[in-house]
């Protein structure tokens, strides 16, 4: 089936340029970082995890965001979602191999990386953490070829198959705990120290990958001839609000938390990303615009999304629109808040701020467009298998 | 003061022969926590005490710092970390955040966060405190390593490093609730200004942190800490299990706190102040 991806137009061929263009950037960027060692990022002694770590949280998400199609069709034989089923699988292949690669971009002695593997450590969330993302990256690659493979040559699946489907979906579910339990088991990181951590993380989750999955379908629909149809767009937006507001009342319950309970190492992460922190006469508040920017687009896009369902009206503008501000609403307060504002103030009360240097950026960059390459590929294939099976 | 030294030397020779010799200390005792309860005589107390409370059985080293013997005299503070700096190869980067340090000073409200500094007196908010490894009885970085490239040392309950298996993915200065882990963000050897051919220098990408002296111990010396401070006695290291050590009885006549304890990790370092 590879050699579907072997044939496209020149927006196709373009794409695929940009795209290994940036990936060859953020090569190089990463060669001095190994180089020179991890002082050329942002992150110093007081606070000595960045963007790397916490994107990679973030796609974790959008890898276990792939359940919200997979579930309701093999758990609640919920046919609509039969043509999307492919794409969460394909999407959380992507998002688990950018969340590998941020991983080693991350960690200071790449070399040594099989030392997970050679002493393997079952007290360490981290070595639980490698278990489950492997596992859930062998299993969708398993479910994903062995499907389409299938609808390929016109026939049913092969029974085994859906064993590993069923076992898939604990798996979503776990890669975002086990994720979440990186975080919320370390003492004196008051911020991350939270019972609802994990909760929260699966909640913008499932908002946040099936958002990134609807804008490809968009997409797919203008450059491939690929309809997702208008039902399945529809329930998919309805799955997104539940879980844009179920997250969003998660980080409310957070804020009465803090700002109720008072107490200072509850308080601080939040004021710092959301009012700035006051501390020796100086205010850290360099994220204050990012928050709120994060909440400002939820809302915005919840507003989208609610007007589509009360108007009744479905365009693929408002589809994109409403599904990128949730997308990047979630990527803000994830993908930069969460973990930077659980950093800020250290152990000895100590304020340090974080400002990503332009080589981390381009690493970063160069990661995300290896992951879409892979997205692109991936779904290029699932596009042409469905299009020859429908001549 | 002989007495204490040569109390002092027992543990110390006790942990470099379970430690460097484990074979030889395995043939002359069944295990180095019956070694040591038998060299200082008192078996039954030292253990039940120590399942008392539940805490690791055998020696337990530990720390008492004085701070009352280094009020008004912070170049007492330096010559300490400088004793560590130079023991250790630890390199003077000169920016905060590549800085690597094992044992520096901060101040009362920096060392001791959950305590009030509101009207704090003069001596607490004039001095800097000196602040290291804890060494845990109940260390999060062990926990949460996932190479087990930090480890309790069981022969005598440091938290010791493995500089050649550790990854650097730093999850262990994200655990430590006192900050007293550091990373090396680039080539650390061009900054070492005095090289001392007796310790390891280290590379980049890796955790490092106080040791509690474990190679001097097995020299049959105390910590290069404790020893820049020896003539006025202001820190004393010994085995906290042992309750005839001059850190227990130390630490039965004064008052002393530690660092975070809400935390639950059991710190080995105490300070009167």
């Amino acid at each position: 089936m590879i050699e579907k991806a072997l044939k496209g137009n020149t927006i196709y061929w373009g794409w695929l340029a940009l795209l290994l263009a940036l990936i060859a950037l953020g090569a190089a960027c990463y060669i001095r970082q190994f180089n020179f060692g991890m002082g050329l990022t942002g992150m110093g002694r007081d606070l000595s995890w960045g963007l790397y770590i916490s994107q990679f949280t973030f796609l974790v998400g959008v890898a276990a965001g792939g359940l919200m199609l997979v579930l309701p069709f093999y758990i609640h034989d919920y046919k609509v979602f039969g043509r999307l089923t492919i794409l969460g699988e394909f999407l959380a292949i992507s998002a688990i191999v950018m969340c590998l690669m941020f991983v080693m971009a991350d960690i200071g002695q790449p070399i040594r990386g099989l030392n997970m593997i050679l002493h393997p450590t079952p007290n360490s969330m981290l070595f639980w953490d490698m278990v489950v993302l492997l596992g859930y990256l062998t299993l969708n690659v398993i479910c994903g070829w062995v499907i389409l493979t299938a609808e390929k040559k016109e026939i049913k699946p092969p029974k085994w198959v859906y064993f590993f489907v069923y076992v898939s979906i604990p798996f979503a579910v776990s890669i975002h705990t086990v994720t979440a339990m990186l975080y919320c088991g370390l003492p004196s990181r008051h911020f991350w120290l939270s019972a609802i951590t994990a909760p929260r993380f699966l909640a913008s989750a499932f908002a946040a990958g099936p958002a990134l999955i609807l804008i490809f379908c968009v997409i797919m629909k203008k450059l491939a001839h690929f309809d997702a149809g208008k039902e399945a767009v529809n329930k998919l937006i309805t799955i997104i609000m539940y879980a844009a507001i179920i997250n969003a009342f998660f980080v409310c319950m957070e804020f009465f938390v803090g700002f109720y309970s008072n107490v200072p190492g509850h308080l601080h992460s939040l004021e710092y990303l959301f009012f700035g922190l006051e501390h020796d006469g100086h205010t850290y508040n360099n994220l204050v615009p990012v928050m709120w920017t994060s909440v400002v687009m939820c809302f915005a896009g919840l507003a989208v999304f609610s007007y589509m369902k009360l108007a009744k009206v479905q365009t693929d503008t408002l589809v994109v629109l409403g599904c990128t501000l949730t997308f990047l609403s979630l990527f803000l307060d994830k993908g930069l808040g969460f973990v930077l504002g659980g950093l800020v103030v250290n152990p000895l009360n100590e304020v340090t701020e974080y400002y990503p240097t332009l080589n981390e950026i381009l690493v970063s960059v160069g990661i995300w467009a290896t992951g879409f390459l892979l997205v692109t590929l991936l779904y290029k294939i699932a596009v042409a298998v469905e299009h020859e099976v429908e001549a | 003061m002989d007495n204490n030294r040569r109390s002092f030397l027992k543990i110390a020779g006790i942990t470099a022969l379970a430690g460097i010799g484990a074979p030889v200390a395995a043939h002359l005792s069944s295990s180095p926590a019956a070694a040591s309860a038998e060299a200082h005589g008192a078996p039954q107390e030292g253990h039940e005490a120590a399942r008392e409370s539940g805490k690791r059985d055998g020696v337990r080293l530990g720390m008492v710092i004085d701070m009352r013997k280094f009020y008004g005299h912070p170049e007492m503070l330096d010559k300490v970390i400088a004793a560590c700096d130079k023991a250790h190869n630890i390199p003077h980067i000169g920016n905060k955040k590549s800085e690597i340090k094992w044992i520096w000073k901060a101040p009362y409200a920096n060392a001791f966060p959950d305590q009030s500094v509101a009207h704090s007196s003069k001596t607490i908010a004039e001095n800097d405190f000196l602040v290291l490894c804890n060494h845990c009885d109940q260390p999060p970085c062990v926990r949460v390593c996932p190479t087990k490239a930090t480890f309790v040392l069981e022969e005598n309950g440091i938290v010791a490093m493995d500089y050649h298996r550790c990854i650097g993915c730093r999850f262990c200065m994200m655990a430590c609730p006192y900050g007293a882990r550091s990373f090396n963000w680039e080539d650390p050897r061009p900054y070492i200004s005095e090289y001392n051919p007796d310790f390891p220098t280290r590379m980049r990408g890796v955790v490092e942190k106080c040791t509690f002296c474990e190679e001097r111990l097995a020299l049959g010396q105390q910590p290069a800490c404790v020893e820049a401070v020896k003539d006025c006695g202001a820190i004393v290291f010994g085995d906290l299990n042992n309750p005839e050590s001059q850190i227990c009885q130390v630490l039965a006549k004064e008052n002393t706190i530690q660092r975070s304890p809400a935390y639950g990790t059991k710190p080995s370092v105490f300070y009167i102040v």
